[in-house]
Parts: structure tokens; C-alpha cells; sequence
């Protein structure tokens, strides 16, 4: 048990490590991430077996103390997030060293592994956070790790700024909100506050301003505007890893206030607003994916559709059975989602650096040149649209289910037509990519294990999809609505 | 594990597993393929005949996996999929058999063999398939297999037939999936009973099944190709050949028209389909669906499309025979599941050597075509009769089971549209014989290869005989004890309750 | 009416004019400059609120307020470096108005 602090410790060493020691900074990140690996892997046994885990660190106890806690859910985001940490952190062992001889800023490896080091500690922080504050901080670490993993790349500095900017606004929000809440109930952890909370006006000020900042951060339909740009042009690891995990950071800090200490102020106006924006970013989302020309343009619009169905789970929110059902069917879709988006993006990385561009109409060649990597894509589109077999389709079945028994249908409307919009950009882009280039263009081949990577993210979402079941009872320990038992809820 | 419960696995891997290992094969390595290929085709059969013995001697066969409490991957062996199953695999082995010949020298063999591989791997899910869930599963599958192998040349038109394709399937598989999760909602878990799990369920409302029933038959309707959803089967024909005869006869088509038999026998049951009315619009549309194709069809020129517009017509009379009330009625639907299956398969056979061995497209082209490739021409006579009907044929033997089926339905109209539906069917193709027999040849071929002693690749000749051949079989063996008729009418019976 | 709500509301305003500078200046200092003052408003809404109790201050908003003043540092040091790349950039110190 005492290895949760480690999890924060460790990439935080590394981090400091790799900045005074940069010709070892590959071997440390690495192993780094070796470690991270274990941990977690033991952490989730534990919590597998004997339920959730609590701790306060340093012996103060709170609310002067630092609470970790890690039920089910935490241990499939740190699991998420370690994943996509080998993926991304092999592939980033190539993509830099290439990368240098053709980009202008010759310094970009030299900021890479540090700062990753401590958005990878920030990311698992803010998982294991306890109280509300606590989260705080980890966004902040968080979201400032990613501007300056934004601002490698010199396209994407002003994408940096403007990301910084409303992150900042967001967190401005967040803790004001979290602030009015400790002068009200003298306690900002999770828990305790579930149990003390009272509806006040101040209260509910709170909370709009808590849910406020926090949507900024996740980019809902209509504040999503800065996400595009900043997942588009980021370099390839660091977009697989802001679509795959900071936004979902956000989303999770969400989650966790909503269906702990605001529960007693949700109203179902408030519910169903969050649903309609949800609906509102699917089809936005996908309808600027089906026209944008650059492919990692696509893939960043193609995360704002999926993210809005993040937030059909709000709707179902006071109806018994249906919630159950559909919040296990979100966290699904965001774990696939998670895998899905960063192979994606990666694979976007190798047809960058292969073409020198990613203009979608001189994708030719690729099942040629590439064809681990259309095959990645391929994959990783199929999770997108929602198609079996791939985890994305369990949790939109879990979603359809928990519409249907809800008398909600029309949001069934909605998951179908997401997925149906996410097939026409999906094979948009694989029709150019199966083009035959007959002009024998010149690539610059990625290194193997660029393709690989990026293969065996999108791999890994499809076996969400199949192996899903030991996944479900480790999600349900702790979890508010219980297990998930589809024939004893449907009757 | 038992053998019981990895049997129906282990069938549908024997497909999978030969073709995950082909997607990583050399271009060059054409014998290790071809070995894969043929040698899992040889297991699954092999294992199907285990299946069916064992079936004979009681023993239940499932392969159970849960993907989550509730929601869960079957593969179960009924009377019903053990039809399909063999259907599938036995055509697919003479598929494979003709592909090979076909696309020698071809590029990408290795990517298509894959996808050949996980398109069948899928039908067999399909087939086996335990409930709607597992159903709809490896249905969706069967459409992203399928798509690779239409756009398989790379070609612009090769491309926006893939892209229709999509459209189409893509959008009827939402709404089927819109369907299943409905009635999964209300209904519990959606095993397939025979004489339908929905039949006792009184508590559940007539006006939500209604629509769940039109909901899940346009969905699976896209696949069958029922107006006004067929719209992608023709353009679909850009395919190469074998993948034609694929489509056509061995998966996409035929698991729209195995989705409908077990909405209808085995989701609903057809006492209850029947009081809820919803058969009597079901046999209306199969029945313009049967006059509509055959109508379209005399206008083709070009041959694969005249074959798919036949397809149109022909896939209906299943879904005829499943809407009439009765168990002749069925017992004519399912076995023209059979077939249609290999009366088609030779046609688009012969077409595909029409194609390779002359360069001919288009019917104008075949003037004396028979004196060149008779053999060919003779399956496609054999294909032929049997689309229009003609005694000893196979076609004929369903054709006289729906119509009996109908007039002990008191539903002898459909008689009529059987009729018509023959005189239409000798309309476009007693034309194309006549011309191919005794014609004389006008033009030189368009572009003619020459195989040395045979007309054509002796993989692309021996095919369409031996389906010719069976076809013409099973309509002389019909009333054999242990032939395909009397096992159809153990399921019809069976689904009936009788 | 006592002095601690007194400070909170003059907070809360302070907030405001933060807010409104950050979302109509388009110089990228001034939005920094902006954004800090927003931050100072919600911390004299904090410091105001330790002493919600009366007698003795509360010391926990005081280590939030610590916090958040870290966390701000931060940020406007990154903020600053990232307005001088975009100048060396675009020529001008603000946020091009297409973003991609």
C-alpha cells in the first residue's frame, strides 16, 4: 500500500534526473516507466481483490494531510495512462532523433523526456487524488507540462498559448469553486465532503463554477475551439498523449466531484444540458472531421465527437439501473478511446515523417509503404466508429442498453448516428490511403517499432472489446452504482 | 474445455487462424498460402462433420464467452446453423479453390487471402451465432471483411463501389443495432429459441415490437438486398469474381436472409409474427422485390449485372418463404438457401471465366461462346434452368415447396408472382443461351488467353462444374431420406413446434 | 458587514476585471498580466475567507493561497517565454486570430 506515493515519486524523480542528466535520460524514462508498470499492475491486483485503497500521506491526517485513494476506476486510468506511456515513450525513442535533422528547433529533444517525465507523474497524481485540491494542483502540473510539450513543436506555439490560456482561465474557476466549498464544510476531501454537503445558493455557485472550469479543460462542445489546433500540431507522441489522457483528466476530475459531493445538487435540467452538449460536440465533432484536409487535423476533431459521448452518461444520471449501465459504458468508450486516439495519433507521426506532410489527398502509397501503420489506423478506426470488434462497441452497447431501458431512446439516436458520421471521415481517410501510388514517391521509412507502437495501442482497444469481463470487476470495486450485471438489471 | 464447448470455436478458427497467418505472408509464398488456405477449408469440414455426427447422437454443442456479465458471445449448433455452416463452408472451399486460379500473378494475393479468410470466419459466426447479440457481432464483422475485398483492385471504380457498399451496410448495420439493443432492453437476453423466445411474452408491448420488427428487418434487409435497400449490390459488382460469387452466395446476401429466418422463427416466433401482423407486409415486399429485380435484370447488358439484379429477385423468395405461414412454405424459403447458394456461385463462376479466359463483359459479346468454353457454358446452363425453375433442377424443388406452401396458406397469389417470376427469369437468361449455343461467334474475343488442352485454368473450370453439378444433384435426390430436403424439414417442423 | 466579506466581495471584483482584461486584451503580456490579477482576486477571496470563523485565521486557505501563488508563477513564467517565441514568430506579441 505504500506503493501509491511511489507512483508520483518516481516519474518525478526521473523527471529531475533526466533534466540533470541528459545523455541517460532514455534509460531513465524507460525505466521509469518499467517501474510505473509494476506498480501498477500490483496496485490493481490488490485492488482486484481486497477493494479500494487509502492512504494519507506524511502521517497528517486530513484535512491537513494528503489523501491518495484508488478504487477501480483509478486503477484502469493509471492503467490507461501506463499503457500509453510504453507506447509512447518507445516511439518517442525514434521519432526525436529523426525528427531533429528535419525540424528547425534542434533543441526539441532537449525538453522531451524531462518534461513528459512530469506530465506522466502529473497524470498519475491527479488519479490517485483524494481531495479536491489536491486535484488542483495535479491539473495545473498537468496542464502546464502539456503546454510545454505543445510548444515543441514551432507550429504549435501560438495552439500553446491559447491552450495555456484557457487552461489557466479553467483552473481559475476550478479553484475559486473549490474554495467556497472549504469556507462552507471545512473539508476539501472527496469523501468527506460527499458526506457534509449541503445545497446552498454559495453551493451551487460552486459547482458552476467547479463544472465550469472543468469543461473548459475537457473541451465540451461549444469550448472546444482550442482543441484542434493544439492536438493537431503538436508533435505525434505528445497529441496521442493530450487526446488520450489530459483530456480525460479532466473528465475524470469530473466524474469523481459529480458523483460524489454534488450529487445532492444535480437537477435534471442541469443533466440533460450536459447531455445535449455531449450530443451537440458527436455530431459538431465529426462533421468538422469529415472536412478537414490535414489528417491529424481529422483524428483532433474526431476527439472532440468522442469526448462528447463521454457526457451521454449525464443524462441517465437519477434513473436507477440505466446509470449503472451507462456509466460502465462511458468509461468503455474513454478507455478505448484512450488506446484507440494515441495509436492514431502515432500513426499520424509515422505518415508525417514518411511524407513530410499529412495533407489527406497525398496519402497514396500507404498500404504500400506502410502497411503496419494503415493497419493501426484501420484499427484504431474501427474503435471510432464503434464497430465490433473493439471496446468502444461494448460500451456503446452498454449506452444503447441504458437509453433504451431509461425510455430515453432519442440519445440512441445519437450514439448511432456518432458512430454512422464517424464511418464517413473514418473512410475518408482509408480510401486515400489505399490508393496505389504508381509515381514511386520517396518516403522516409519509419523505424519498425514507430509502426509497432502505434499497432499495438489500437491492438490493445480491440482487446478491451474481447477481454472485458475481469476489466468490469475490477472497474466495479468501490464504484458508486455497483457491478454491472446486464441480465439481473434488464430483469 | 470439453469438445463440446470448443467444437463450434474451433470451426470458426479454422478459418481465422490460416488467415491471420496468411495476412503476413510473402507475395511470393504462393504454395505455404495455398496450402493454408485449402487446408482450413479441409478442417473446417472435417470438424462440421464431427459437429453433425454428434448432433445425430444428442450431444449439445456451445461455446460460451462472456465479454461482461450479461453480455455474451455464442456460438451454438442448431439444426438451422448447421445448414448454414456447411453451405458456407463447402462453398467457400470451391471459392478458394477458383480464386486461386483467378487472381495468379495478381497483386496484393497475400491481403486478400487475409480478408477472404476473416470474411468467412465471420459468415460461420453468423451462422453459429446463439443470440441476436453474438449475431450482430459477427455481422458488423462481416462487413468491414468484406470491404477490403470489394476495393480490392485499387481502381477509382473499385473505390466508389467499396464507398456504396459502406453506405449502405454501415447504415442498415445502426439500425439493426438500434433493433437488437431495444429489444435486448425490454426483453432480456435474446437466445435464439425455436418457435421464437418472444412468442410467451405477453407483457411486452405489440406496437414497441412492431417497430423493433421493422427495425431489425431494415436492418438486416440491406444485406438481403430488399427494395428499396439493394441499391449497393449492383454497383458492388466491381469486384473481382470470386468475391462476386462470395457476396452473392456465400456470405454478405445470405447472412441478410439467415438474419431474417431467425428474426422471424427464432426471435419472434411465427404464431406471434403473425398476430402482430407483421408477415403479410414482409411477404408483400419479398414479392416486389421478386418482380422488381427480374424487371431490372432484363435491362442489363452488362452479365455480372444482370446476375445481381437476379440475385435481387432470387434472395427474396427466402424471405417469401419465411413470411408465409406454414412449414412447406418454410421448408421452400430454407432450402433455397441452399440453393440459390450454389446456382448462383456457378453462374458468377462462369462469368468470372467468361471474363478472364475472352475479356467478355457483356452479353452482346457472347456469340457462340458455348463452342469455345463448353463446359462453362454447360454449368451456366445447368445455373441457368435452375434460376428460372426447370424440372430436375434444384431451383425447381423450391420453388414447388413455396408455391404449396402458399396455396396451403390460402395466399395463392403468390402463385402468381412465382409465375412471373419464372417467365421473367427465362426472359433474361434463355436469351444469353441461345446466343451462347447457337450463335455464331460475331467479333474476335475481346481479349483471349489461351490455357493449353482445357478451355480455361483448370481451378477456374473445375469449380463451376462440380456446383452445376451438386445443384442438379440435390434437385434429382431431392426426396432421398439423407439428402439437404429432409434435414430442412426436420428445421422447418421444428420451428413450427410440430 | 465585517471586514473579511468587506475583502471577499472587493475579491470577487478584482476577479472580474481580471476576467474581462483576459478576454478583450489582445496583447498576450496583458492577458498574462490579466489572468495574475484574476488569481490575486480569488486569493483575497481565500485570505478573506480564513477568517470566516472570526477570532483566529483559518491556515488552510493560507496554504492554498501559497499553492495557488507557486502554480501562478509557474504559469506566467511559461506564459512569458511562450510570448516570446510567438513574437520572434508572427512579428507582433498576440495570438493569431486563425490558431492553427
Amino acid at each position: 500500500m505504500n506503493f501509491l506515493p511511489l507512483l508520483i515519486l518516481i516519474p518525478l524523480t526521473g523527471a529531475f534526473l533526466s533534466f540533470l542528466l541528459p545523455r541517460y535520460e532514455k534509460f531513465i524514462s524507460l525505466t521509469v516507466i518499467t517501474f510505473l508498470a509494476f506498480i501498477t499492475l500490483y496496485l490493481g491486483n490488490i485492488v482486484f481483490h481486497n477493494g479500494p485503497i487509502k492512504l494519507v500521506a506524511g502521517g497528517w491526517s486530513i484535512p491537513l494531510g494528503i489523501g491518495l485513494y484508488a478504487d477501480g476506476l483509478t486503477i484502469l486510468m493509471l492503467s490507461l495512462t501506463c499503457t500509453v506511456a510504453i507506447a509512447v515513450s518507445i516511439y518517442a525513442l525514434f521519432y526525436f532523433d529523426s525528427h531533429k535533422q528535419t525540424s528547425d528547433n534542434k533543441d526539441i529533444t532537449k525538453s522531451w523526456w524531462p518534461v513528459w517525465m512530469l506530465l506522466l507523474s502529473a497524470l498519475n497524481a491527479l488519479f490517485v487524488a483524494a481531495d479536491a485540491f489536491n486535484l488542483y494542483v495535479t491539473l495545473e502540473l498537468m496542464g502546464l507540462s502539456a503546454v510545454a510539450l505543445i510548444a515543441l513543436e514551432k507550429k504549435a506555439i501560438a495552439a500553446a498559448l491559447r491552450y495555456l490560456f484557457i487552461g489557466l482561465l479553467g483552473s481559475m474557476f476550478y479553484l475559486f469553486g473549490i474554495g467556497l466549498l472549504y469556507a462552507l464544510f471545512g473539508t476539501v476531501d472527496i469523501i468527506e465532503l460527499t458526506h457534509k454537503i449541503q445545497s446552498t445558493p454559495t453551493t451551487l455557485v460552486s459547482m458552476v463554477l467547479i463544472t465550469g472550469g472543468l469543461l473548459l479543460k475537457t473541451a465540451l462542445f461549444p469550448v472546444h475551439f482550442w482543441l484542434p489546433p493544439a492536438h493537431a500540431n503538436a508533435p505525434a507522441p505528445v497529441s496521442a498523449v493530450l487526446s488520450a489522457l489530459v483530456v480525460k483528466a479532466a473528465f475524470y476530475t469530473l466524474l469523481r466531484l459529480w458523483l460524489g459531493p454534488f450529487e445532492l445538487l444535480v437537477s435534471d435540467l442541469v443533466i440533460q444540458l450536459l447531455g445535449i452538449l455531449g450530443a451537440s460536440a458527436i455530431l459538431w465533432g465529426s462533421f468538422q472531421a469529415l472536412f478537414a484536409q490535414r489528417l491529424k487535423l481529422v483524428i483532433a476533431y474526431s476527439t472532440v465527437a468522442q469526448l462528447g459521448y463521454l457526457f451521454l452518461f449525464f443524462p441517465f444520471y437519477h434513473i436507477e439501473n440505466a446509470n449503472t449501465i451507462a456509466w460502465y459504458g462511458i468509461i468503455w468508450i474513454a478507455l478505448s478511446h484512450g488506446l484507440a486516439k494515441a495509436g492514431l495519433f502515432l500513426a499520424a507521426g509515422n505518415i508525417l515523417h514518411a511524407y513530410g506532410h499529412d495533407n489527406i489527398h497525398g496519402l497514396k502509397g500507404t498500404s504500400q509503404y506502410l502497411p503496419i501503420t494503415l493497419f493501426a489506423i484501420g484499427l484504431a478506426c474501427i474503435n471510432l466508429m464503434g464497430l465490433p470488434p473493439s471496446g468502444a462497441f461494448l460500451g456503446k452497447w452498454l449506452l444503447l442498453n441504458a437509453a433504451f431501458v431509461s425510455g430515453q431512446w432519442w440519445w440512441a439516436i445519437i450514439l448511432l448516428l456518432g458512430g454512422v458520421l464517424a464511418a464517413a471521415y473514418s473512410f475518408r481517410i482509408l480510401l486515400f490511403a489505399f490508393q496505389n501510388d504508381d509515381n514511386n514517391i520517396r518516403i522516409h521509412k519509419p523505424h519498425g517499432l514507430m509502426q509497432w507502437s502505434a499497432l499495438g495501442l489500437t491492438i490493445g482497444a480491440v482487446l478491451l472489446g474481447i477481454f472485458s469481463d475481469h476489466l468490469l470487476i475490477l472497474l466495479s470495486s468501490g464504484a458508486k452504482f455497483g457491478g454491472l450485471n446486464l441480465t439481473e438489471i434488464l430483469r | 474445455m470439453s469438445l463440446n464447448n470448443s467444437l463450434p470455436l474451433l470451426i470458426l478458427l479454422s478459418s481465422f487462424l490460416p488467415g491471420m497467418v496468411i495476412f503476413f505472408l510473402d507475395e511470393k509464398q504462393h504454395r505455404l498460402r495455398t496450402l493454408l488456405n485449402l487446408g482450413g477449408a479441409a478442417i473446417k469440414l472435417m470438424l462440421i462433420g464431427i459437429l453433425t455426427w454428434g448432433i445425430f447422437n444428442e450431444n449439445v454443442y456451445e461455446s460460451r464467452f462472456t465479454l461482461a456479465p450479461g453480455v455474451d458471445i455464442v456460438l451454438h449448433a442448431d439444426a438451422l446453423s448447421i445448414l448454414f455452416v456447411t453451405l458456407s463452408s463447402g462453398l467457400w472451399f470451391v471459392t478458394t479453390l477458383y480464386a486461386i486460379g483467378y487472381l495468379e500473378n495478381g497483386p496484393n494475393r497475400s491481403r486478400f487471402f487475409g480478408f477472404f479468410s476473416l470474411c468467412v470466419s465471420s459468415t460461420i459466426g453468423i451462422a453459429m451465432a446463439g443470440n441476436m447479440f453474438s449475431f450482430l457481432v459477427f455481422y458488423e464483422i462481416l462487413t468491414l471483411s468484406t470491404y477490403p475485398l470489394i476495393v480490392h483492385r485499387g481502381t477509382p471504380d473499385a473505390m466508389q463501389g467499396g464507398k456504396i457498399y459502406l453506405t449502405y451496410t454501415l447504415i442498415g448495420g445502426a439500425v439493426l443495432l438500434a433493433g437488437v439493443a431495444w429489444l435486448r432492453a425490454i426483453a432480456g437476453p435474446l437466445d435464439f429459441t425455436e418457435t421464437g423466445l418472444l412468442s410467451n411474452r405477453t407483457d411486452l408491448s405489440r406496437e414497441t415490437l412492431t417497430v423493433i420488427f421493422i427495425l431489425l428487418i431494415g436492418g438486416l434487409g440491406v444485406k438481403a438486398a430488399l427494395f428499396p435497400l439493394h441499391g449497393w449490390l449492383p454497383k458492388a459488382m466491381i469486384a473481382p469474381a470470386p468475391v462476386s460469387a462470395l457476396l452473392h452466395a456465400v456470405a454478405v446476401v445470405k447472412a441478410g436472409a439467415f438474419g431474417i429466418i431467425r428474426v422471424v422463427y427464432d426471435v419472434y416466433g411465427i404464431e406471434f409474427a403473425a398476430s402482430l401482423h407483421l408477415l403479410w407486409p414482409l411477404s408483400f415486399l419479398a414479392c416486389f422485390t421478386i418482380i422488381y429485380g427480374s424487371i431490372k435484370a432484363l435491362s442489363q447488358d452488362e452479365l455480372k449485372k444482370r446476375l445481381a439484379y437476379s440475385t435481387v429477385s432470387q434472395v427474396s423468395y427466402i424471405a417469401l418463404g419465411t413470411a408465409i405461414i406454414g412449414p412447406t412454405a418454410a421448408i421452400g424459403g430454407i432450402i433455397h438457401l441452399v440453393h440459390q447458394g450454389l446456382m448462383k456461385i456457378t453462374l458468377f463462376f462462369c462469368a468470372g471465366n467468361y471474363a478472364e479466359t475472352l475479356g467478355i463483359h457483356h452479353i452482346h459479346e457472347m456469340n457462340g461462346v458455348g463452342k469455345r468454353m463448353p463446359w462453362t457454358t454447360a454449368a451456366f446452363t445447368l445455373g441457368a434452368l435452375g434460376m428460372i425453375g426447370i424440372p430436375p433442377m434444384a431451383g425447381f424443388v423450391s420453388k414447388w415447396y413455396l408455391g404449396a406452401g402458399a396455396i396451403a396458406a390460402n395466399q395463392s397469389w403468390v402463385l402468381l408472382v412465382l409465375f412471373l417470376s419464372g417467365m421473367l427469369n427465362a426472359a433474361y437468361f434463355l436469351p444469353i443461351l441461345y446466343k451462347a449455343w447457337f450463335e455464331k461467334q460475331s467479333d474476335n474475343w475481346p481479349a483471349e488467353r489461351h490455357y493449353g488442352r482445357y478451355e480455361t485454368h483448370w481451378m477456374l473450370l473445375l469449380p463451376p462444374v462440380i456446383t452445376g453439378l451438386i445443384a442438379l444433384l440435390l434437385g434429382l435426390l431431392a426426396s432421398s431420406p439423407y439428402g439437404v430436403l429432409e434435414w430442412v424439414r426436420l428445421i422447418a417442423y421444428r420451428e413450427y413446434g410440430l | 458587514m465585517n471586514l473579511p466579506f468587506f475583502y471577499a466581495c472587493f475579491g470577487i471584483l478584482i476577479f472580474l476585471i481580471g476576467l474581462i482584461g483576459l478576454t478583450l486584451q489582445p496583447h498576450i503580456l496583458k492577458k498574462l498580466i490579466s489572468l495574475n490579477i484574476m488569481g490575486s482576486g480569488i486569493f483575497l477571496v481565500f485570505v478573506a475567507l480564513a477568517k470566516r470563523a472570526g477570532l483566529s485565521a483559518d491556515p488552510i486557505p493560507h496554504a492554498m493561497v501559497l499553492t495557488g501563488l507557486v502554480v501562478s508563477v509557474s504559469a506566467t513564467a511559461l506564459g512569458i517565454i511562450l510570448a516570446i517565441r510567438v513574437k520572434q514568430l508572427y512579428g507582433k506579441a498576440e495570438l493569431p486570430e486563425d490558431g492553427r
